[in-house]
C-alpha cells in the first residue's frame, strides 16, 4: 500500500500521542507547580505509546506512510518497541535520578520524549530526505539532554564535544547521500535499489558514497572510528541520559543501517538470503568495522577507571559485536541482531540503573564508589549488578549468551569461522573487565568511606523486572526470539 | 523413575533457592538444609549403582524434551558406563564438601547457596547429552567457582579466582564455535535438520561431506575442530601447558573448594574428551592422540611429580600431584587398548577419591595450625595419632601402593598403555618412583621425626572431619581390593567406544 497524508494517520497513532505530549509537556511546565507530575506523565505517555505499537504488531498488512517518507512494517514496530521500552526505562530512571532532580523538569521530560518521536522516525524513514532529518532530530535532542545539567563542566563539555563530533558525522553523511542521490536520481530508498538493481553506475562512485553515509550511521551506533564521543558523552551525561544513549540511540543508529543497507542496497534472494546490487561489497566494509569495533572496545575499556566510561567503551564492543550479524547478509543474521538488541537493552539499562543507584548515594562513579558494595549493605544492587555484566560478557545461563550464541550461529552457518573466532576471544577479554567491576563489588572490603548504598522500592522494581528478563531469556527465549524472527521483514513495495 | 537424573541436577538447585530465602542469623540450618539439598542425590546416586544395567554400552535412563525447537536445542540427559562413575563421584563429593565447608563463617548464605549450584553445574555436565545442553552447564559452574574461590579463599584468592574464569573461558570460547560447527554439519536422520543431541552427532554417517573432508585454514577440518575441542578440555584437565592456573586456584580456594576442584573439576576435560572428541570425531582422535594426548600425558606426569617435589607449601604440592595423576588419564586414553581406557576412566574416579582425601587433611592440618608450611611441622604422628593414620592411607594410595585403590588404575593404565607407546610407557612407570619421592619426603617431614614443640599441645582430628574421611577411605581401601564394583560399570561403554576410535589407528 502506498497512502497519502491522510490516510496515513491510521497508522501513525504512536508518533502523535508522543507528539502531542511533547507539547503538552512544555505547556504544563508553565502552569504545573508540582514538577514531579510531569515526569510520571511522561511515563505514562510513554506507556500509552507502546500499548499503542504493541495494538498495530498483528498484521493488518504493511504500507508506505506520507507518500512514501516513511514506512509502517514489521521492522519497524519491534524498533518502536525498544525505543518506548527505552524511553520508559529512562523516565523511570530519571525520576529517582539525584542529579536530574536539578534539571528543570518540563524541557528534560519533552526532549526525553521528542529524541523518542525522532527515533522513531530514524526505524521508519524510507528516504534519504526524512532519515537524515530523523538523525539529526535525534542528535540535536541528545546534545541538549546530555548538556542537561547546567553549570557542570563534564556535562558541558560532553555536550559540546558531542555536537561537534554529530556536526561532522551527519555532515560527511549528508554528503554521502548527495552523491548516491546524483547516482541513482532517487532519494526513496526503492527508486535508489531500483536504480542500482539495473547496474549502471560508477562501483567506485557508489562506494564512495556509501562510506561517507556510514560515517553518519557509524558514529550513531558508535562503531570505531566513529566512537571517539562515546566515551565522553557517557561520562558526562546524567546517567538516564548515558542509559539511553548507549541503547535507545545505539538501536535507532543500527534501524537505520539496517534499512539503508538492506531494503536498498541490497536484493532479497531465495530462502532469506540477501544479495549485494550495484557492486560495492559493503559487507567487507561491515566485517572490518565490525572487528576493529570489538577489539578496540574491548581493549580500551580494560583501563578504564570510571564504569560509566568502561560501560561506554563496552557499548562500543557490542556495537562491534552486533554488526557481525550484517556481514552475513542473511535473515538469521538479521534476527540475530535484533535478538541482541533487546536483549542488550536489559542487560545494559539495568547495569546504568545500577550505577545510578551507587551514584545516588556516593555522588560518585568510580571502581571505589564500587568497592565493597556486597559488604555495606548493597548486596541486593550489586548480585543484580552481577548479572548484567556477566550477561554483557556472555556468559550462560544468562541472556547475553543467548544473543551472542545466535550471533556466532549466523556467522557460523555462513562459515565466518575466523570472526566466530575473533568474536569469541573478544568475549573472553571483554570478561576481565567485567569481572573487575565484580571483583570490587563482591572481592574487595570496604574501607569505611564509599558510603551506604540503599536500594528504593522505586529503582528496586526497575531492577528487578530487568533482571528477571536477563534471567528468564537466558533460560527460556522463545518469545524474544520469535518476536526477532517475525520482525525482520521489511516492507519492499 | 525416568526423571531421576532431572532430579538429581535440579535437588541442589531448589535447594539454593530455599537458602536464599532463610531468615538471616542462623547459620546451622542453612547448613542443614544444604546437607537436606545433598543428600537425595547422594542416595539416587546409590539407586543408579545398583539398577544401572552394565551389559548396556548405550545410554541408560534417558530423558528428552523439546527446549528451544527454533534451533533444534533439546533437553537430553542420561547416563552411560563413563558418566555413571563421575555422577557417583559427584554425588559423594558434594555430600561431603558440605560437612568439610561447617567451619566458614563468612557470609554462610552465599557460600552454600553458590555451593548448591556449582553442584548442579557439575551434576549436568555429566549428564548432559545435548551438547547446548553440555555447554550451558559447562559455563555455569564457572560462576560460582570464582565467586567461592574469590570471596572465601585465601590471601590471593582475587587473583587466583580471575586466572581460574579467564582460562576456562578462553577454551569455552573455543568450544563454542567447535559445537556450532558440528551443529551445522550434522543432520538428524529422522528429522532431516540439524541437532545438537550428541546421540547423533555420534554417528559419523550423519556427518556433513565438510566436517569429514573439508580445508579450513588450510587444515583437516576434523583435525581442527578436534584441537579446539581438546584446547577447551585441556583447560580443564588441566594439561601441560595449560595448567598454570590450577596451582594458583587449588591452593587458594577454600579447603572443599578445593576438593571439588581436583575431584571433581579436573575430570570434566578428561570426560570431555571421551564424551566428544573419542565419540564424535574417532578418526581425529586416532591421528592426534599419540602427541596430544600420550605425550602431553606423561609430560604431566613428570613435570607434575617434579614440581610437587620442589613445593614447600603442602597444598600446592597436592595440587601439583593432581596435574601429575591426571596425567596417567591421557596416558590410558591414548593407548587404546581396553585395559588403558578402563584405567583411565577408573583412575578419573579414583583420583577423584585420593586427592579429596589429601586436600581434606591439609585442611584439617591449616585449620590448626594456619600454615601450611611442609618445613614447619615435624612428629605430627606422636600429637596425632588418627589423623596420621589416615594421612598414611591417602598418601600411600596417591603414592600408588598395591592394595590401595590408585595402584590399580595406574597399573592397568600401563599396563594398557605399553602394547600401544612401550617408550612413553616406560617413562611413565619410572615417574611413580618421583611419586612416592614427595609423596613419602613430605610424610617424613611433617608427620614423622621429632615433634616440633610449637605443636605439641594440637588438637587431634576431630569427629566431623573424621566423618568426611571415613567414607572416601573406606572407597580407597575397598577399590583397591575389589577394582570391579566400578570397573564392571563402565566396561561395556567403554569397550564399545574403544573400538570406534581404535578401528581408525
Amino acid at each position: 500500500m502506498d497512502l497519502g497524508p491522510v490516510e496515513s494517520f491510521g497508522f501513525f497513532v504512536p508518533e502523535l500521542i508522543l507528539g502531542v505530549a511533547v507539547i503538552a509537556l512544555i505547556v504544563a511546565d508553565l502552569v504545573v507547580r508540582r514538577k514531579d507530575l510531569l515526569g510520571m506523565a511522561a511515563l505514562a505517555t510513554v506507556a500509552v505509546s507502546l500499548i499503542a505499537v504493541v495494538a498495530t504488531l498483528p498484521d493488518k498488512g504493511d504500507a508506505y506512510l506520507f507518500n512514501r517518507m516513511i514506512v509502517h512494517d514489521q521492522f519497524s514496530l519491534f524498533f518502536k518497541i525498544v525505543f518506548s521500552l527505552a524511553t520508559f526505562a529512562t523516565v523511570w530512571m530519571s525520576l529517582d535520578s539525584r542529579e536530574v532532580q536539578r534539571v528543570s523538569q518540563g524541557e528534560y521530560y519533552a526532549l526525553l520524549l521528542a529524541s523518542t518521536l525522532g527515533m522513531y522516525f530514524m526505524a521508519t524513514a524510507t528516504n534519504l530526505l526524512m532519515a537524515y532529518l530523523a538523525l539529526e532530530f535525534v542528535s540535536l535532542t541528545s546534545y541538549v539532554l546530555t548538556g542537561t545539567i547546567r553549570h557542570n563542566r563534564r556535562s558541558g563539555e560532553a555536550s559540546l564535544k558531542y555536537l561537534i563530533y554529530g556536526g561532522v558525522a551527519s555532515g560527511t553523511m549528508i554528503y554521502g547521500m548527495s552523491w548516491i542521490f546524483g547516482l541513482t536520481g532517487s532519494m526513496d530508498y526503492a527508486g535508489i535499489n531500483t536504480a542500482l538493481a539495473a547496474g549502471q553506475e560508477d562501483s567506485l562512485a557508489l562506494f564512495v558514497a556509501v562510506v561517507l553515509t556510514l560515517a553518519g550511521f557509524g558514529y550513531k551506533i558508535a562503531a570505531v572510528p566513529f566512537h571517539m564521543w562515546a566515551p565522553d558523552v557517557y561520562t558526562g551525561a546524567p546517567i538516564p541520559i548515558t542509559a539511553f544513549l548507549s541503547v535507545g540511540s545505539k538501536a535507532a543508529g543500527f534501524a537505520l543501517l539496517l534499512r539503508f543497507f538492506f531494503p536498498a542496497l541490497s536484493k532479497l534472494g531465495d530462502g532469506g538470503q540477501w544479495q549485494v546490487i550495484g557492486g560495492v561489497e559493503w559487507p567487507q566494509i561491515i566485517l572490518v568495522l565490525s572487528v576493529v569495533s570489538m577489539t578496540v572496545g574491548n581493549l580500551a575499556a580494560l583501563q578504564q577507571d570510571n564504569i560509566k566510561r568502561l560501560l561506554a567503551y563496552s557499548s562500543v564492543a557490542h556495537a562491534g559485536y552486533m554488526l557481525m550479524g550484517l556481514v552475513v547478509l542473511s535473515d538469521e543474521g538479521l534476527r540475530s541482531v535484533l535478538f541482541y538488541i533487546m536483549v542488550y537493552y536489559l542487560m545494559n539499562i539495568g547495569a546504568f540503573a545500577i550505577v545510578m543507584l551507587v551514584a545516588n548515594s556516593t555522588g560518585r562513579e568510580d571502581f571505589a564508589s564500587f568497592r565493597g558494595l556486597a559488604w555495606r549493605g548493597g548486596a541486593v544492587p550489586a548480585v543484580a549488578m552481577a548479572i548484567f555484566l556477566f550477561s554483557l560478557a556472555g556468559i550462560p545461563p544468562l541472556a547475553g549468551f543467548v544473543g551472542k550464541f545466535y550471533l556466532f550461529a549466523a556467522i557460523i552457518r555462513s562459515e565466518f569461522y575466523a570472526l566466530a573466532l575473533i568474536g569469541a576471544l573478544n568475549s573472553v577479554v571483554s570478561l576481565y573487565y567485567y569481572a573487575r567491576i565484580v571483583r570490587t563489588m563482591f572481592l574487595d572490603q570496604p574501607q569505611g568511606d564509599e558510603g551506604v548504598v540503599s536500594l528504593d522500592w522505586s529503582t528496586g522494581g526497575l531492577v528487578a523486572a530487568l533482571t528477571v528478563g536477563t534471567v528468564v531469556f537466558g533460560v527460556y527465549w522463545i518469545p524474544v526470539i520469535n518476536l526477532a524472527d517475525r520482525s525482520v521483514r521489511f516492507f519492499l513495495g | 523413575m525416568d526423571n531421576i537424573l532431572t532430579l538429581m541436577i535440579f535437588i541442589p538447585v531448589f535447594g539454593a533457592a530455599v537458602i536464599l530465602c532463610l531468615p538471616r542469623g542462623n547459620d546451622n540450618l542453612v547448613r542443614w538444609t544444604a546437607v537436606a539439598a545433598t543428600v537425595p542425590p547422594l542416595l539416587m546416586a546409590i539407586w543408579l549403582y545398583f539398577n544401572f544395567d552394565r551389559s548396556v554400552p548405550g545410554f541408560q535412563f534417558l530423558q528428552r524434551a523439546q527446549w528451544i525447537p527454533g534451533f533444534n536445542i533439546q533437553y537430553i540427559v542420561g547416563v552411560d558406563g563413563v558418566s555413571i562413575t563421575m555422577v557417583l563421584l559427584t554425588a559423594l563429593l558434594s555430600f561431603i564438601c558440605i560437612f568439610a565447608s561447617w567451619g566458614i563463617e563468612k557470609a554462610v548464605k552465599g557460600y552454600f547457596a553458590l555451593f548448591l549450584l556449582l553442584d548442579a553445574g557439575m551434576m549436568g555436565v555429566f549428564v548432559a547429552l545435548d551438547f547446548f545442553l553440555f555447554f550451558v552447564f559447562w559455563e555455569v559452574m564457572l560462576l560460582p567457582m570464582y565467586f567461592l574461590i574469590g570471596i572465601w579463599g585465601g590471601p590471593r584468592r582475587e587473583y587466583a579466582a580471575i586466572k581460574f574464569f579467564l582460562y576456562t573461558l578462553f577454551g569455552s570460547a573455543l568450544m563454542l564455535i567447535s559445537i556450532l560447527a558440528l551443529f551445522f554439519n550434522t543432520t538428524d536422520p529422522a528429522t532431516g535438520q540439524h541437532t545438537f543431541d550428541m546421540l547423533v552427532m555420534m554417528n559419523q554417517d550423519n556427518h556433513s561431506e565438510w566436517l569429514r573432508t573439508g580445508v579450513i585454514f588450510g587444515q583437516s577440518v576434523p583435525l581442527v575442530i578436534w584441537m579446539a575441542l581438546f584446547i577447551g578440555f585441556a583447560i580443564k584437565i588441566p594439561a601441560f601447558p595449560f595448567h598454570t592456573w590450577l596451582p594458583d586456584a587449588h591452593v587458594e580456594a577454600p579447603t572443599a573448594i578445593s576438593v571439588i576442584l581436583a575431584g571433581v573439576l579436573l575430570k570434566m576435560g578428561t570426560y570431555g574428551i571421551l564424551r566428544i572428541n573419542f565419540a564424535m570425531l574417532p578418526e581425529a582422535t586416532a591421528t592426534l592422540a599419540f602427541w596430544c594426548l600420550a605425550a602431553v600425558g606423561v609430560v604431566n606426569i613428570v613435570y607434575g611429580a617434579l614440581c610437587a617435589m620442589a613445593q614447600t607449601d603442602l597444598k600446592k604440592l597436592v595440587a601439583y600431584s593432581s596435574v601429575s595423576h591426571m596425567g596417567y588419564v591421557m596416558l590410558g586414553m591414548a593407548s587404546f587398548t581396553q585395559q588403558g581406557i578402563n584405567g583411565a576412566v577408573l583412575q578419573m574416579f579414583n583420583h577423584g577419591t585420593v586427592t579429596a582425601m589429601l586436600f581434606l587433611l591439609v585442611g584439617v592440618v591449616y585449620d590448626r595450625a594456619h600454615h601450611r608450611n611442609i618445613n614447619g611441622f615435624g612428629g605430627l604422628a606422636t600429637v596425632m595419632p588418627v589423623y596420621t593414620g589416615m594421612v598414611a592411607v591417602a598418601f600411600f594410595a596417591a603414592l600408588g601402593l598395591p592394595g590401595l585403590s590408585a595402584f590399580i588404575s595406574e597399573a592397568l593404565v600401563l599396563l594398557g598403555s605399553w602394547q600401544q607407546n612401550p617408550g612413553l610407557t616406560m617413562i611413565a612407570a619410572l615417574a611413580v618412583i618421583l611419586s612416592a619421592g614427595y609423596m613419602l619426603w613430605a610424610l617424613q617431614r611433617i608427620w614423622l621425626g621429632p615433634l616440633n614443640e610449637k605443636y605439641s599441645d594440637i588438637e587431634e582430628i576431630n569427629r566431623r572431619e573424621l566423618f568426611t574421611l571415613i567414607p572416601l577411605a573406606a572407597l580407597v581401601i575397598f577399590l583397591g581390593v575389589y577394582p570391579t564394583a566400578v570397573l564392571d560399570l563402565m566396561g561395556a561403554s567403554l569397550n564399545n567406544l574403544n573400538s570406534v576410535v581404535a578401528k581408525f589407528l
